[in-house]
């Protein structure tokens, strides 16, 4: 395995009660300050081993190692934004955003100080005391990434971020997400059922193949993003090719 | 035209539903329907009249008595009970059947039971209370518990919040409209409760009046009683669901549709 994996999954496999095998034998090294995209048809399993990661579902098979220690649940090395965004709607954008930190037992002037400056860097420093109902789609899920960056966690992982919003939102949360992880250095492990947002965002494709979940193909698109923007990524041959790639591979998984 | 003063003017229309009610129950009562059906305008003069020499006031006050006891001791011991069930699923194991048996149950046919038991006092009306609005109040803040957004328990867990943490912070706050709720519909359940055992245990308060003036056959008396009681309890319940409405807005419980 190479030697910057901050995070290793060791012979995971999960069957889930009634015998519903959803992973099984998945071997993969993360490299740290990079973004992998786990990719796959629905029901491959890439959120069940996302959370498997996460310590919210325990493996049935194998171990997980995260910066050289076994998970045996949630840590503060990782932080976790959700599909749904999983927001407290009777709380505020101020206190959803620091309630990662309210959790931690900081206090309100500590946590607000701390959110405060999160919610300036997603975007929403005139929303901080509206709450998820007067929100729209994007804007909830700018508060999810916002709790999961307020905990200052080395690892953000996102289950589908992007799946409730629509297209328009998308393609700019995805160049705003590029351009905040781009400078923070966060490790990001992204699931999504999307080829172009996993060429588009991604240094390494985890491509799973349909149930029982295996790995089929790992791809390092090796797309130059130094100093391109969102247009020249999309026109990149490379990028290009990676599109191609994955959709030949996932193709052969329909047939 | 017409569409717009319909919509400008929901109070208009609900006046002339009390209206249209009122006259026809003038009406049935002038052709008679029955020498013991009074008129709306017989029935009301005996309300106030009733409010003017006290006996209705104090019919009241021993009414809501036990009633409010009853109810009180409902929230602590039901909510408490129906949290818990929430919570543990030993507790929920051992009580849930009790309380859905409970809950179906005509309570009403407890009630000669309660007296047999505890005689004819305090004790048994309040009995009477607890025995019909604990099952819905238990109910309530059980399902309340075990509602709560599973997606929002795995965030608590993801960042790292603990049991007492996730229940304090997620459960409790998510549960309160229906535990609310549960004692809207327990208080109704309640003045089912007490009325029932005014009527068939000893006749006290709102249940003498009616006794009383029916035995007499002082019939505008007795019907304003029955009136008296009946708006008074739903316009409690109608505060009750306003209050409801203004502490938990359905936006605040995450219940409105995601745009």
């Amino acid at each position: 395995m190479s030697a910057d994996a901050i995070v290793e999954v060791r012979q995971v496999g999960k069957t889930y009660e009634g015998g519903v095998e959803a992973l099984t034998r998945i071997d993969l090294a993360l490299p740290q300050g990079r973004l992998s995209t786990l990719l796959g048809p629905s029901g491959c399993g890439k959120t069940t081993l996302l959370k498997i990661i996460a310590g919210l579902i325990a493996p049935s098979r194998g171990e997980v190692w995260v910066k050289g220690k076994k998970v045996e649940g949630p840590g503060p090395e990782r932080a976790f934004v959700f599909q749904d965004f999983a927001l407290l709607p009777w709380a505020n954008v101020l206190r959803n955003v620091a309630f990662g930190l309210e959790l931690r037992g900081l206090t309100k002037d500590e946590r607000h100080q701390i959110a405060r400056k999160h919610i300036a860097e997603v975007g929403l420093k005139a929303f901080e005391s509206s709450y998820p109902h007067q929100l729209s789609g994007g804007m909830r899920q700018r508060v999810g990434l916002a709790r999961a960056l307020a905990v200052d966690a080395d690892i953000i992982l996102m289950d589908e971020p992007f799946s409730s919003v629509d297209e328009q939102t998308r393609r700019k949360f995805q160049e705003e997400l590029l351009d905040l992880l781009r400078h923070k250095k966060k490790t990001v492990i992204f699931v999504t059922h999307s080829i172009e947002e996993a060429a588009y965002l991604s240094d390494q494709i985890v491509l799973l193949s349909a149930r029982p979940g295996t790995i089929s193909k790992i791809i390092q698109p090796n797309i130059n993003r130094e100093g391109s923007g969102p247009d020249e990524i999309r026109r990149d041959k490379n990028y290009l090719d990676a599109v191609d790639e994955i959709w030949q591979i996932l193709k052969k998984d329909l047939e | 035209m017409e569409q717009k003063s319909q919509i400008a003017n929901p109070l208009f229309w609900q006046l002339l539903s009390f209206a249209l009610f009122f006259g026809l129950w003038e009406l049935a009562g002038r052709w008679p329907i029955s020498f013991a059906f009074p008129p709306f305008s017989k029935t009301f003069v005996a309300l106030v009249r009733m409010v003017a020499d006290g006996s209705l006031p104090k019919a009241y006050l021993s009414t809501l008595q036990p009633l409010i006891i009853g109810i009180v001791l409902c929230s602590i011991i039901g909510i408490g009970f129906g949290i818990g069930m929430g919570l543990s699923r030993t507790v929920e194991w051992l009580s849930l059947p009790i309380f859905i048996v409970l809950q179906a149950a005509p309570m009403a046919a407890i009630i000669p039971l309660i007296t047999y038991m505890y005689g004819i006092g305090l004790t048994a009306k309040v009995l009477a209370v607890i025995v019909l609005a604990a099952p819905v109040i238990v109910m309530n803040s059980y399902k309340g518990i075990r509602n709560t957004n599973p997606s929002l328990i795995q965030m608590c867990r993801a960042f790292l919040g603990t049991r007492r943490q996730e229940v304090i912070k997620i459960i409790l706050p998510h549960a309160g409209a229906l535990v609310f709720a549960g004692l809207r519909l327990g208080l109704a359940m309640g003045f089912i409760g007490i009325v029932i055992a005014e009527l068939l245990i000893t006749p006290t308060g709102i249940g003498d009046l009616i006794t009383y003036h029916s035995s007499v056959a002082d019939y505008p008396k007795m019907f304003a009683a029955i009136v008296s009681i009946v708006l008074f309890a739903a316009l409690t319940i109608q505060a009750l669901e306003r209050l409801e409405r203004k502490l938990f807005p359905p936006e605040m419980r995450g219940l409105e549709d995601v745009s």
